[in-house]
């Protein structure tokens, strides 16, 4: 067999297959941190291989993911909504004003999923209609909707929820398999496909890639992005619904700060900050991820403010590693 | 060989943090405070350590949120709940919200008790006040008296704002006690709201208004300090003593200067050594019901009110001889 002459320029004869781009994709580098986290933290305490424990852990991320799904689309549109934690609380201080008025379940899950809809309306019509950005108007919005709970609330707390609320926070499907952690795995599946499957996931990426682009080729742009606010503000409604029943009572400073914890799960998930790329599958890995380390770190007592520059550290580095790598084979390539 | 090698440093941390675990104590406390890095609870984690070594073979778990947020301590708690840990004391960032989560560490045979900041009935076994109302009223008058020259004289109350329920009960207390302080003749009360410059202001009025003024009780610590700045201001230093509730860090410097000649506060250590000891009876199975009384070490015992609720103590008074001590802690 002759060898061939060194000169000669290698020309692939196909592009990269399925199976190595799934290799070197960001979701299989968070699979390898997940294996790795899971396997530190079982050898690190007897505590954490429980199937009860494990269950218990699920509640630190399952609702702030919730709504992560929902802000994971806005992000790749090239928007952001920093007001799904105000919305939480507006949400739930609504629920509450209705409990204590002698509302029934199905009644308040009604109010509250309204409320989050009208949110996310607000912040949709600021943003398509009057054409402000969006993150100056939910920055607005974040304090307007906190605002109003804590004038209905002030110091005081609405706890006279009916007993039967009590299960989407604290309710269990099957086993150990929570209400809440079902919901969970049925929305990474609807908004999987929302995402990777229809024209209107086509539209999101499409939008957040090339706006003007996007328009020219007949995207409803405004309509597409009205619908992502609306839902990040039903995500929101059912993530506070989630958290009201899991606490039995509302404050107004209930779900405080959780906005950047819910942008830190979608960046983490490999979402460009930017817009235009990411995946479902990555924010649902980067959930799990942020959950194991908050629970393996609690299970070891170690001070809270570790596990935040822990966190910190992992979101840097994420952000970090693809442009270094793709600097480096830049380099190697010259 | 690179993998290699970080696995077997990883086999190693683990394997040393598993032989750390089994190392531990037979009986675990956990001392879940409002948020880490506070001075008040370091130091009631102080007063838990110190009962801990008294108890013996008791590991207390010192910890709490970054924040002060009820989902945060939440999160503590179903980790202490995971490590089956065998009490939990907890000095709660929101009264209702916590209850389900606690309810569910007792379901799994987990003694739960609150202290310094309560949590509702039904989410603890029982609850440490660090004082109790009439113990507060009564310490007030009690150290505005023991500084009267000759033992009588004319004395003011600086409140925080007229409606405020913690100070108006305190004050009704106050009033209760003065038969047993024949010396102490309250002249009036005045509200400061709780604002530093009109608390100051009121300082003022009542130090022109009353020339025979000996001392002035303030059962606020905004209050206190501006009330102590105006009679230093005034000159007054010797003639009117300044007291009340405070804090130790605030008050060093009036303490210092002969302002005030002691106040009064909570002492955070034993706050933290007594909910420990609880935290312990409750574990060797004691019973917390309404009339009980449980054993608190050194601190003496606590009798159970309604709702499983008890007071520690006297407040803790502060003078010249600890309060710069005190002053680094809270």
């Amino acid at each position: 067999m002759a060898e061939e002459p060194m000169t000669t320029r290698h020309i692939p004869d196909r592009l990269q297959g399925r199976s190595a781009r799934l290799l070197k994709s960001w979701e299989s580098l968070l699979v390898v941190v997940a294996i790795l986290i899971f396997t530190v933290n079982s050898f690190a305490s007897p505590y954490f291989l429980d199937p009860w424990n494990l269950s218990d852990a699920t509640f630190n991320f399952t609702e702030k993911a919730l709504i992560a799904f929902a802000m994971a689309l806005v992000v790749i549109s090239g928007e952001i909504d920093l007001s799904v934690a105000s919305i939480v609380a507006l949400t739930s201080t609504a629920m509450g004003y209705a409990a204590a008025q002698g509302f029934d379940t199905p009644a308040l899950v009604a109010v509250g999923l309204m409320t989050g809809l009208a949110c996310g309306a607000i912040n949709g019509l600021l943003v398509t209609r009057l054409g402000l950005p969006s993150i100056v108007v939910t920055i607005g919005t974040m304090s307007l909707f906190r605002g109003i709970a804590f004038i209905v609330l002030g110091d005081q707390a609405f706890t006279s929820y009916p007993e039967s609320f009590a299960y989407f926070g604290q309710g269990y499907v099957w086993w150990v398999f929570s209400f809440e952690f079902c919901l969970f795995l049925g929305f990474a599946v609807f908004y999987a496909a929302l995402l990777h499957l229809t024209n209107f996931g086509r539209a999101v990426y499409a939008i957040g890639n090339n706006q003007t682009a996007a328009l020219f080729s007949g995207v409803r742009v405004a309509r597409v992005k009205f619908t992502l606010f609306l839902l990040t503000g039903l995500m929101s409604a059912i993530a506070s619904i989630c958290l009201t029943s899991r606490l039995g009572s509302t404050r107004p400073s209930i779900a405080l700060g959780w906005e950047l914890e819910v942008v830190t799960m979608v960046v983490l998930g490999g979402v460009s900050i930017l817009g235009g790329s990411g995946t479902i599958g990555g924010v649902v890995l980067a959930a799990l991820i942020m959950g194991m380390v908050t629970f393996g770190f609690g299970l070891l007592n170690v001070p809270g403010i570790v596990m935040s520059i822990f966190i910190g550290f992992l979101l840097i580095s994420v952000i970090a590693l693809p442009i270094l790598y793709a600097r480096l084979k830049r380099r190697m390539a010259h | 060989m690179k993998i290699w090698k970080a696995l077997l440093v990883a086999a190693a941390v683990s394997t040393a943090l598993v032989a750390n675990v089994a190392n531990a104590a037979d009986k675990k406390i956990a001392l879940v405070v409002k948020a880490l890095g506070i001075g008040f609870f370091e130091a009631a984690n102080k007063g838990a350590q110190e009962a801990a070594k008294e108890i013996g073979g008791v590991e207390v778990i010192y910890t709490g949120p970054t924040t002060t947020t009820a989902e945060g301590q939440i999160e503590v708690i179903n980790s202490l709940i995971a490590q089956k840990v065998d009490a939990i004391a907890v000095s709660a960032n929101d009264t209702d919200a916590l209850v389900p989560a606690l309810k569910k560490a007792m379901d799994r045979g987990i003694k739960v008790i609150s202290w310094d900041s309560g949590v509702a009935p039904e989410g603890r076994q029982l609850h440490l006040n660090p004082s109790s109302s009439a113990l507060i009223g009564n310490m007030c008058v009690k150290m505005a008296a023991d500084n009267l020259p000759e033992g009588k004289g004319d004395v003011a109350i600086l409140s925080a704002t007229a409606t405020s329920t913690n100070q108006n009960v305190w004050i009704e207390e106050m009033k209760k006690v003065l038969p047993n302080y024949p010396g102490v003749n309250i002249v009036t009360t005045v509200y400061g709201d709780d604002l530093a410059d009109k608390s100051y202001r009121e300082t003022q009025g009542l130090i022109q208004s009353h020339p025979n003024l000996k001392a002035i009780i303030a059962p606020t610590s905004v209050g206190i300090v501006a009330a102590a700045q105006a009679v230093a201001d005034a000159g007054k230093i010797g003639q009117i003593n300044v007291t009340g509730l405070g804090l130790p860090s605030e008050m060093a410097g009036h303490v210092k200067s002969g302002a005030s000649k002691s106040f009064a506060i909570w002492n955070p250590i034993d706050l933290g050594y007594s909910a420990t000891m609880l935290a312990n009876d409750l574990i060797d199975g004691a019973e917390a019901k309404p009339g009980a009384e449980l054993s608190m070490g050194r601190m003496g015992k606590l009798k159970l009110g309604e709702n499983n609720e008890g007071a520690m103590a006297d407040p803790f008074v502060y003078d010249a001889s600890n309060v710069e001590e005190f002053a680094k802690i809270f």
